[in-house]
């Protein structure tokens, strides 16, 4: 994975993204906090969604039994899947036992984590993506920078021009109704002729075995009921334990995602139903990491989140980079607690430094994931597996430094020596490597004439 | 009362007028002022750095230090924010809110002429939770013209080592922070941690602007 510091240059140098995810982020914002604010008892929501997951998470072994043995009285089938091949393979094994070449998809998140679409074509199944945002990347063979708005980086001029090229050879207005019209009479067909449809899942009832999907488009609702074949993966974490929890998360969910009250489709089934949608139901459990993440008792909170993406619509930095930067299907401050722990620190190092911890992901996050908190203890972690030598010497070194008062008067009388040459007009404008990636774009402060601590030993002690 | 004063190791090092205007503003009230000498660093950097055994031991010799006062004040919020967070030394205040708060002043007889944008840093709204204590005290202060400055809660990019591990990043939002601040007309702009001023004072100065970076005690010390 390239690092974060790497990846987020290539993406601020690209001033039309930054443009359009700033006013994206800016409305959906302005938006949220509108909706969040007319609830009295938002507070007491965001506790009750936070307590219900951390019981999920404490019992999941209990919760995910109950599902099984549930969704199997209904008459569907369950496949347990220890990582993204297993998983994978349950679906390619669905869609070639009823012998298509495409499936319908809804937009999953946890299917681009075990990357399916790549798996099926493999095995010569094209999985089709009828999700207004995800069609448009797939059609421009880009990838997904948001959990919620994939396509947030692009503005409509850019997608009618991609939607002429592809699916809508003539088209020339990009009006968000015309290019949506257009992509509805290319999937239309596509929805009615579908034999396998493919879904992810927002929450998986225990007690019922009912699975819910929560959508804006009505896509999802179509790949759910119109194929007679419907496979959904859904991550182990996702499963609540009542019915009667929807009411707390159907109420967190839309207005920390959309800035909405109720989103427009929310589609909830159990097992099968002769005469009705889906006479054939899978239910693809996926671990892929996820009881690793369990085990650590600071880090397990990441597993709370319901993929609302309100943290990343706050973050100064996500708000600035985008997703891509972050090199996973997770992108933002949840991406950079989550993906470090689904694929082990080592392979995500740079990923909890990407934040100023300037917490505003925590105060909007719908079931309170301390976020700063994950960061810190992951930075840690990171240090431990691979901090580089230099740095580590150098900050041992400033520890040490803190460690006595006269060292510390001792630096400041180096620091100010040392600064001599460089200070011009009470400011320094250049310094050597590493500190000359502040200098770069800042001026530095110097170090005081005076310490305070040698201005009260003069003045008052 | 008799209030322990934590200097910080940048407000000790590059910032010593905040010190002595927070020295002074307590003293003009009528408390007394202590410097435990033997303090240097609370160790925050080490811990948001991860490196959290440095960070531990700076704490611990920090509470060692600070626990027998009554009360401790510091000119940054977000050492204190991690003062009480991690070592629950619910002792420790940011000036404002030691003023607001705890003292119950808002007005400390400053005047100050000038145009001020205030900058609520991040540390101060999130985890110090100083609210609205360093804006009561400005109000208060005369001649002062308090200017509001758009989008004035998010982050100015700084966040310790984050300004050099992700420069490119932290001076993208620096640049949004400057602009903000510039677009009000302010001739100061005001914080209550030096950290952030320590940025986007930076960011000022190579922009040539004539914006000053001014910590809120010296706009409280000014008579």
């Amino acid at each position: 994975m390239t690092s974060f510091p790497e990846a987020a240059r290539v993406e601020l140098a690209n001033v039309q993204q930054r443009t359009n995810l700033r006013n994206a982020t800016d409305t959906i914002r302005a938006k949220r906090a509108k909706v969040v604010e007319e609830l009295p008892d938002w507070e007491d929501l965001r506790e009750a969604g936070r307590a219900i997951k951390a019981d999920v998470l404490a019992h999941l072994d209990e919760y995910l039994l109950q599902f099984e043995a549930a969704v199997e009285a209904a008459g569907g089938f369950v496949h347990w899947a220890r990582d993204a091949a297993e998983a994978n393979a349950v679906v390619a094994g669905v869609a070639r036992a009823h012998g298509v070449d495409e499936v319908v998809k809804v937009k999953s998140l946890t299917t681009d984590e075990t990357r399916l679409n790549a798996a099926l074509a493999e095995v010569g199944i094209h999985a089709l993506e009828t999700d207004f945002a995800e069609l448009i990347l797939q059609l421009d063979g880009d990838w997904s920078s948001h959990i919620l708005v994939p396509a947030i980086h692009r503005n409509r001029a850019e997608i009618r021009d991609l939607f002429a090229r592809t699916i809508a050879p003539g088209i020339v207005s990009d009006d968000p109704r015309d290019l949506a019209e257009a992509s509805r009479v290319y999937l239309r067909e596509r929805f009615l002729t579908a034999r396998v449809g493919v879904s992810g899942a927002n929450f998986g009832i225990a007690e019922t075995g009912t699975v819910c999907v929560v959508e804006s488009e009505g896509n999802g609702r179509m790949c759910t009921t119109l194929p007679p074949v419907l496979v959904t993966m859904l991550g182990i974490e996702k499963l609540l334990p009542r019915f009667a929890d929807l009411e707390v998360f159907l109420q967190l969910l839309p207005r920390s995602a959309t800035g909405e009250r109720m989103n427009p489709y929310t589609s909830l089934w159990t097992g099968v139903a002769a005469g009705d949608g889906p006479q054939e139901f899978h239910v693809v459990l996926l671990d892929n990491g996820r009881t690793r993440v369990l085990r650590d008792e600071v880090g397990r909170q990441a597993l709370h989140c319901i993929r609302c993406s309100a943290c990343l619509n706050v973050c100064p930095v996500y708000s600035r980079v985008g997703g891509h930067a972050y090199g996973s299907v997770y992108p933002g401050p949840i991406g950079a607690i989550l993906t470090p722990q689904l694929l082990g620190i080592e392979n995500a190092s740079s990923l909890p430094f990407a934040s100023s911890l300037c917490g505003a992901c925590y105060e909007v996050c719908p079931v309170k994931i301390d976020i700063p908190k994950v960061l810190l203890h992951l930075r840690a972690k990171a240090v431990e597996a691979k901090a580089p030598a230099a740095e580590r010497a150098l900050m041992r070194g400033v520890a040490w430094v803190f460690g006595r008062p006269w060292r510390l008067s001792a630096a400041q009388r180096l620091g100010r020596l040392g600064q001599r040459p460089l200070v011009r007009a009470g400011a320094i404008r250049r310094l050597p490597p590493p500190l000359s990636r502040w200098t770069r774009t800042r001026d530095l402060r110097p170090v005081a004439a005076e310490s305070f601590r040698s201005w009260w030993r003069r003045e008052r002690a | 009362m008799r209030i322990a004063l934590f200097a910080t190791c940048i407000g000790d090092t590059l910032f010593p007028e905040a010190c002595r205007a927070t020295v002074e503003v307590l003293e003009r009230l009528g408390h007394e002022v202590v410097f435990p000498e033997e303090q240097t660093c609370c160790g925050q950097m080490h811990m948001n750095s991860g490196y959290a055994r440095d960070a531990a031991q700076l704490g611990q010799r920090f509470a060692e230090i600070f626990r027998p006062y009554e009360a401790v004040v510091s000119p940054s919020s977000s050492c204190v924010g991690t003062v009480r967070e991690v070592l629950g030394m619910d002792n420790v205040f940011e000036l404002s809110e030691l003023l607001v708060r705890r003292l119950g002043v808002e007005d400390v007889g400053a005047s100050f002429a000038g145009r001020v944008a205030y900058h609520p840093t991040c540390h101060s709204l999130r985890v110090t939770h100083v609210g609205d204590a360093p804006l009561r005290l400005l109000r208060n202060v005369r001649g002062l013209e308090l200017v509001e400055l758009p989008r004035a809660n998010e982050c100015c990019g700084f966040g310790g080592t984050f300004a050099i591990k992700n420069a490119e990043t932290s001076s993208a939002m620096l640049a949004d922070k400057l602009d903000a601040i510039e677009s009000t007309g302010a001739g100061y702009c005001t914080a209550v941690d030096g950290s952030c001023l320590l940025q986007i004072g930076g960011g000022l100065s190579r922009r040539g602007s004539a914006v000053r970076p001014l910590h809120l005690a010296e706009i409280l010390a000014s008579t």
